[in-house]
């Protein structure tokens, strides 16, 4: 029997599905072109800086005093100022955001964690304007009201309140880490006599760690380019001391109380607000890199 | 045979003591939070509420306390946040689509572009105002104007816009995929008929979230000029102010007054991002599917 089979018509490749791709490619192209844009944006202007200033005044100068007669262009009191909150923020953030990771992770029932997790989101869901605000107006005077001789603008108020901040960054990168590990871990350690303590302590942890380590890197890249709370609780007044209850300055502060003001374009006060723009955005990248591949590490060893 | 049995031992108190004393430190990490949460809740509320009144919602800001308003700032915050969502949905969406249906994982430059959206999420957001003072602002010569507000808030929220929209892609089962093409549907077609509807409840909760994220902002747009005193409503080519530049403008002043006004200016910055947060929950509670 000789039916007419219904023929198979090969379709032309219709034009319009490398249109959509190419409109797809365009709008990734966005964000490659914001990297490139930060870069160039950062480049250009630190390069003139640095005509004017040479690096090694610019990074071991002990005073910073940009807008004074003689102008000093010591970046090291700013830098200071940065590590000095960091440190604060640190000290809260990481032992509260790990142990809030390891009672989510291992200790808490999945109805507890379900409802819990989503409010842990809440404390990095506040404006860090507000953080600001209650750095400055209630936590420095509370900290006054019980005797201790804090400054109203230093570092210690600072950095405690953007340390809270902080722990659901570091909980909840650690808490990802420590799920990943494998039940059997867990198991073999429990049929070996081991109690939930140990378990948690000298298994998950040290099997989660290089997603904890990455979470602990990521808490300290947000505290160094955290601004608002900087500015207003830590003030701007930049001078080289690691004393936590004095006023510092971190790099953030001074990039944005230059950049506030109407500053003249070229002058060597804009021009600042690039060197030290720049200076920030290397040592955060650094950082965020190195995590982004200790986060990698993790997945591959276990998903 | 009077076999000498193993004891077994009950475990040493030392432990259940370790072990309560471990379980108190889980318990003051997950509490600490909150209770500093409360603690500035409860502070802000009893001192900004009495002070939320129709001056602060219709005047313009002032030099006198007593008469300032912050209804330049609230207008300009709704006015980016509307922008916003016009600015990063599209170009959010269409950057997830591209990386999950389209583009080869294998090669290097779809790797490249993974790892910048993830750095990209991680950079300060100060940097992002540098950017936007020095290309739109002065390289472009915009000016200090609301739309350049609003385009570099876009960049800083992008990522994150992307990456939820991602896990909301992903979570689209295959096996759509693998029927709508079975039915000779070219990609595309498989893209804007079945995957992205089943997609947008996802999208939608994370372009919400991202946008709550990106009105709280308030760094970036120090650097683009929106601290200034604005005394009309705002417009896309018009020097503008937001909630978080007011709030921070009055924190920053000595006056006991202003600080007060902050705290109310709080209040209505933190009413507007709870409802974001809520229709973000409604809407990924009422419409998405799971499979």
């Amino acid at each position: 029997m000789q039916a007419a089979a219904p023929r198979l018509r090969v379709h032309r490749r219709r034009w319009g599905e490398g249109v959509v791709k190419g409109a797809l490619a365009l709008c990734a192209l966005v964000s490659i072109a914001t990297t490139i844009g930060i870069v160039a944006a950062l480049l250009e202007p630190s390069l003139e800086f640095f005509r004017e200033v040479s690096l090694v005044d610019f990074f071991s100068g002990t005073d910073w005093a940009p807008l004074f007669e003689p102008a000093r262009f010591g970046v090291l009191p700013l830098i200071v100022g940065t590590l000095s909150v960091t440190f604060w923020a640190v000290v809260v953030a990481v032992p509260f955001g790990l142990g809030a990771a390891i009672y989510l992770s291992e200790y808490a029932r999945p109805g507890v964690r379900k409802a819990l997790k989503p409010a842990l989101e809440v404390l990095a869901g506040v404006p860090t304007v507000v953080y600001g605000y209650f750095a400055l107006v209630t936590f420095t005077p509370f900290l006054r009201s019980l005797g201790l001789d804090v400054q109203i603008f230093n570092a210690f108020s600072a950095g405690v309140v953007m340390g809270i901040m902080i722990i659901p960054t570091v909980a909840s990168i650690s808490e990802d880490a420590m799920n990943a590990v494998p039940q059997s871990l867990r198991d073999g350690a429990y049929a070996l006599g081991s109690n939930k303590l140990e378990v948690s302590v000298r298994i998950v942890v040290p099997a989660a760690i290089s997603g904890i380590v990455a979470s602990f890197v990521l808490g300290i890249s947000r505290a160094v380019g955290e601004t608002m709370i900087a500015l207003l609780a830590a003030g701007q007044l930049a001078q080289l001391t690691f004393v936590p209850f004095e006023p510092v300055e971190t790099m953030t502060a001074f990039i944005a109380a230059t950049g506030i003001g109407d500053v003249p374009t070229g002058s060597i006060e804009y021009k600042t607000i690039f060197a030290v723009g720049l200076t920030l955005f290397v040592m955060t990248l650094a950082m965020n890199l190195f995590a982004i591949r200790l986060v990698r590490k993790y997945r591959e060893v276990y998903e | 045979m009077s076999a000498a049995a193993t004891t077994l031992v009950a475990a040493k108190p030392r432990g259940r003591v370790l072990g309560a004393v471990f379980m108190g430190y889980l318990l003051l990490s997950l509490a600490i939070g909150f209770a500093l949460l409360l603690w500035l809740l409860v502070d802000i509320a009893a001192t900004g509420l009495p002070y939320i009144d129709r001056a602060l919602f219709l005047n313009d800001p002032s030099a006198d306390p007593a008469i300032a308003g912050a209804r330049p700032a609230i207008l300009g915050t709704l006015y980016i946040g509307a922008l916003l969502l016009v600015f990063t949905v599209p170009l959010g969406v269409g950057t997830a689509i591209y990386l999950e249906e389209y583009a080869d994982k294998e090669r290097w430059y779809n790797r490249l572009l993974e790892l910048n959206i993830q750095n990209l999420a991680a950079v300060p957001s100060i940097v992002y105002g540098i950017l936007g003072l020095a290309f739109l602002v002065r390289g472009l010569g915009l000016g200090r104007v609301l739309l350049a507000g609003a385009m570099i808030l876009t960049l800083l929220v992008l990522p994150v816009v992307i990456i939820a929209s991602r896990e909301a892609i992903r979570a689209v089962s295959a096996s759509i995929r693998q029927g709508a093409f079975a039915l000779g549907a070219t990609k595309w077609q498989v893209v804007w008929r079945q995957v992205l509807p089943a997609a947008a409840p996802g999208m939608a909760t994370g372009s919400i979230l991202a946008l709550s994220r990106a009105i709280g902002e308030t760094a970036p747009l120090l650097l683009v000029g929106a601290l200034t005193y604005v005394a009309f409503n705002p417009s896309l080519l018009d020097q503008f102010t937001v909630l978080p530049i007011q709030i921070f403008q009055w924190t920053s002043r000595p006056q006991e007054e202003f600080k007060v006004l902050a705290a109310a200016a709080i209040i209505v910055l933190l009413a507007i991002l709870l409802s974001l947060n809520a229709v973000a929950i409604w809407v990924r509670n009422r419409y998405q599917k799971r499979w």
